[in-house]
């Protein structure tokens, strides 16, 4: 039985984990206010666009978003799995691919910005 | 005397119904659904970032629509229970041996709690919230 | 009787029945058994074989929680029926074989899959180098001996596998118990077996197939934790994964 090749995805699945756990709320909750009309000064597009500018402000949306990404992938492969989809190969190549594409976009955005 | 070995089947699709322990575990798993399409919206909110500041306030006023509301306020929920999972279960990967003793869970759990806390105050702060 | 503790009550009986030679499936049988109060369920058992139905089949031995033989499932929870207390229960207790398993015999089940998978993963001291007599013994400090000590506590019940989802909707999986015993010897400082074990827990069937439901730890009768010694696997499984692939690059 060959060793398994999992540990790259679930590499991203721990560190994205913890992440997920530690900000995720947080920022569902700013963009709750702004949803309800109140905006954040920091989501305002003067702010929001000056923080996307500099290199620390890039780095720690990539980051987010790039580890948000794979570790929701991953489990969402696993949950469809858990309901009873058995087409494990093609979920993953969906997921995995969405992710992908996902992390490459964030980039290039980050790059026009 | 001939074995005739019964194999009772799972259900791959109502297994989680059998115990209250693997509906909490779904439900769990069920927060990554939420986390995922709200990971996109942060996506799209970049995208929109990134063409100026004419698209950006579209993206703010499409989240004011009421089905944006509503789910982030689902999303909110399932993604406070996905990090009190994560925090509870987060000693178990990777115990601290200080000489003799284990860490206690409490302790790396706590920790886990007080990092959240702070750093979700700091954010909001940091936002310009309060 | 006047000691409360005494007091005899009759306890209402689910077991699952089957008889591969007359059976096709199995059947829920009811026995109104009078039990004393501070009995176990397999107190319970016993009173119905002895007295009620000798055909009964179920497997025990030390009633002490100790042999790991009486596994089964008390109204739908993996439990030693040893240590599952009457006083517990106060309705109807149905009795079923554990999850997972195939029935062999009313409550026995066939625990084949599990012996085999247990084996493969070689739980037994590996020394990492040979070492004669006059080496004298292996010593290790109580913090040594602390690394690994609960992951030592299993006695091979099988409850993790009648908990664990994942092993019910994917045989192939080695499974809570064997992959916790092959961390117990990985932790060891006297082993130097590692590798070996990682051959075959290091897999898709082997600790890659947990999505950490955590079951197996509730159910655990030993306090193992089973589902923790799969994380720390996971973790290390991982480090292995990018030093071996990194390193080699790094190398070339």
């Amino acid at each position: 039985m060959a060793k398994s090749n999992k540990p790259i995805i679930w590499g991203t699945f721990a560190a994205g984990g913890e992440l997920v756990s530690l900000v995720t709320p947080v920022l569902i909750l700013l963009t709750l206010l702004a949803a309800t009309g109140h905006v954040p000064d920091a989501l305002s597009y003067a702010k929001l666009h000056a923080f996307a500018a500099g290199w620390f402000g890039k780095l720690v949306i990539f980051v987010i978003l790039f580890l948000s990404l794979w570790s929701q992938a991953h489990r969402l492969r696993i949950t469809c799995f858990d309901f009873g989809m058995r087409a494990d190969g093609v979920v993953a190549v969906v997921f995995y691919l969405i992710a992908t594409v996902g992390s490459l976009a964030s980039l290039m955005y980050l790059a026009r910005i | 005397m001939s074995r005739r070995p019964y194999v009772r089947e799972v259900s791959p699709t109502s297994w989680y119904f059998r115990m209250p322990r693997y509906m909490r575990y779904m439900a769990r798993e069920v927060t990554s659904v939420f986390i995922g399409i709200y990971t996109v919206i942060l996506l799209v909110g970049l995208a929109r970032l990134s063409d100026g500041d004419l698209a950006y306030q579209g993206y703010l006023a499409a989240l004011r629509q009421p089905s944006s509301i509503v789910f982030h306020v689902l999303a909110l929920a399932f993604s406070l229970y996905n990090s009190f999972t994560w925090f509870n279960v987060a000693p178990k990967a990777l115990p601290i041996q200080i000489g003799e003793e284990f860490m206690p869970d409490s302790v790396v759990a706590g920790g886990h709690y007080v990092v959240w806390v702070a750093l979700s105050l700091f954010i909001l702060f940091w936002a310009g919230v309060f | 009787m006047s000691d409360n503790r005494m007091e005899v009550r009759q306890v209402e009986l689910e077991v699952l029945r089957y008889n591969p030679e007359t059976d096709q499936e199995p059947k829920l049988q009811k026995f109104t058994v009078p039990c004393v109060n501070e009995w176990c369920v397999l107190d319970a058992l016993n009173y119905l074989k002895d007295n009620l139905d000798p055909t009964l089949a179920y497997r025990w031995s030390c009633h002490m929680q100790v042999c790991g033989s009486c596994g089964m499932m008390i109204n739908g929870e993996p439990k030693l029926a040893c240590k599952a207390m009457l006083r517990d229960y106060p309705g109807t207790i149905r009795i079923e074989p554990l999850a997972h398993f195939p029935v062999e015999r009313d409550l026995v089940t066939v625990a084949d899959d599990f012996m085999a998978k247990l084996k493969r993963v070689k739980p037994y001291l590996i020394p990492g180098q040979p070492r004669t007599l006059e080496d004298g013994e292996y010593k290790q400090s109580p913090e040594q001996l602390k690394r690994y000590r609960q992951y030592a506590m299993c006695i091979n019940c099988m409850l993790c596998y009648a908990a664990c989802p994942e092993y019910g909707l994917q045989p192939k999986f080695i499974g809570p118990a064997a992959i916790a015993l092959a961390h117990r010897y990985n932790q060891d400082s006297r082993d130097g077996g590692r590798d070996e074990r990682q051959e075959e827990i290091a897999t898709n069937e082997g600790v890659w197939e947990c999505t950490f439901v955590g079951a197996c730890s509730e159910v655990c009768p030993k306090h193992v934790d089973p589902a923790a010694a799969l994380q720390q696997v996971k973790v290390a499984s991982t480090v292995d994964w990018y030093l071996e692939h990194f390193m080699s690059w790094v190398k070339k």
